[in-house]
């Protein structure tokens, strides 16, 4: 049941990223460019997607469990440190780069372009990357 | 002036209930966080017992654009933008705890003020390096 209800969700989220026009990256490029001929798609795509998913937040918080009986994982961290800073500035430099984020890479996938399996490849060894150091931390 | 009745404005509005429908169904029914970074990065770690649904989810993603194709993509025209690109959402995504669908959608619905600084924070970073790369003079 967790398995098609997971299914079930990344169906909806995939074909929301097509339908969003966000898996063009020229879409993505083009919104962060406020000198050329802006398109402003993204912000109305985070904007319906939050509001969307709001009162599900909402909901949750208050009962403390998933309608499948499920413990409910929502993050609770507050603190804004430097890890969450110099993460954001380096995904936002490496997002601007491409105008391709981790939904839309993977959705990309399906395309069959090499440039695309490149993308994704970098990201899975960025996050390696970062799950060894941080084991080695841990170590000492 | 933006025309909100374009067919582009209609689609992204659309795109976005869909996407913003995702995230409701996982957060109610599995009470998991629809933040594909954060999801992808435990797949990697091979966190223990949790990865049937996470697996289910990414296949999910893939599926639409399998059958009906991806469309227009403009992708990178040289391999080093990939690869750099790639690597620098790879490493920020993961020591950030989140990208535009983790900390952008899950965390900003959450009203989280941690997400909030976060997606302002690569929002600006990203304009700045489109804004680099366009008028800078990058080859």
């Amino acid at each position: 049941m967790k398995f098609l209800t997971a299914l079930a969700a990344g169906l909806l989220f995939g074909a929301g990223l097509l339908v969003s026009g966000m898996t063009d990256p020229a879409n993505v490029l083009g919104f962060l460019d406020f000198t050329g001929e802006w398109r402003p798609q993204l912000a109305f795509v985070m904007g319906a997607a939050v509001l969307t998913a709001a009162p599900s937040f909402w909901f949750v918080r208050k009962r403390r469990r998933s309608l499948l009986g499920d413990t409910v994982d929502l993050p609770d961290r507050r603190r804004i440190d430097k890890q969450l800073l110099a993460g954001a500035t380096m995904f936002g430099v490496g997002w601007g780069l491409s105008g391709i984020c981790p939904g839309p890479g993977l959705v990309l996938l399906a395309s069959g372009h090499g440039m695309a399996y490149l993308f994704m490849a970098a990201v899975i060894a960025g996050m390696w990357l970062v799950q060894i150091m941080r084991n080695k931390e841990s170590f000492r | 002036m933006i025309d909100v009745n374009s067919p582009e404005i209609l689609r992204a509005i659309a795109g976005g209930m869909l996407i913003g429908a995702g995230t409701a169904t996982l957060l109610l029914l599995n009470g998991r966080i629809a933040g594909v970074s954060g999801i992808l990065g435990n797949v990697l770690r091979k966190a223990v017992g949790e990865q049937g649904w996470r697996l289910a989810f990414l296949l999910g993603l893939l599926v639409p654009a399998l059958v009906l194709g991806t469309g227009p993509a403009q992708l990178p025209r040289h391999w080093l933008w990939a690869v750099v690109s790639g690597l620098l959402v790879g490493v920020g995504t993961q020591i950030g705890s989140g990208c535009t669908s983790g900390h952008g959608v899950c965390g900003l619905a959450n009203l989280s003020t941690r997400s909030l600084v976060a997606t302002l924070v690569f929002m600006m970073t990203a304009v700045l390096t489109v804004f680099v790369v366009r008028h800078g003079g990058v080859p």
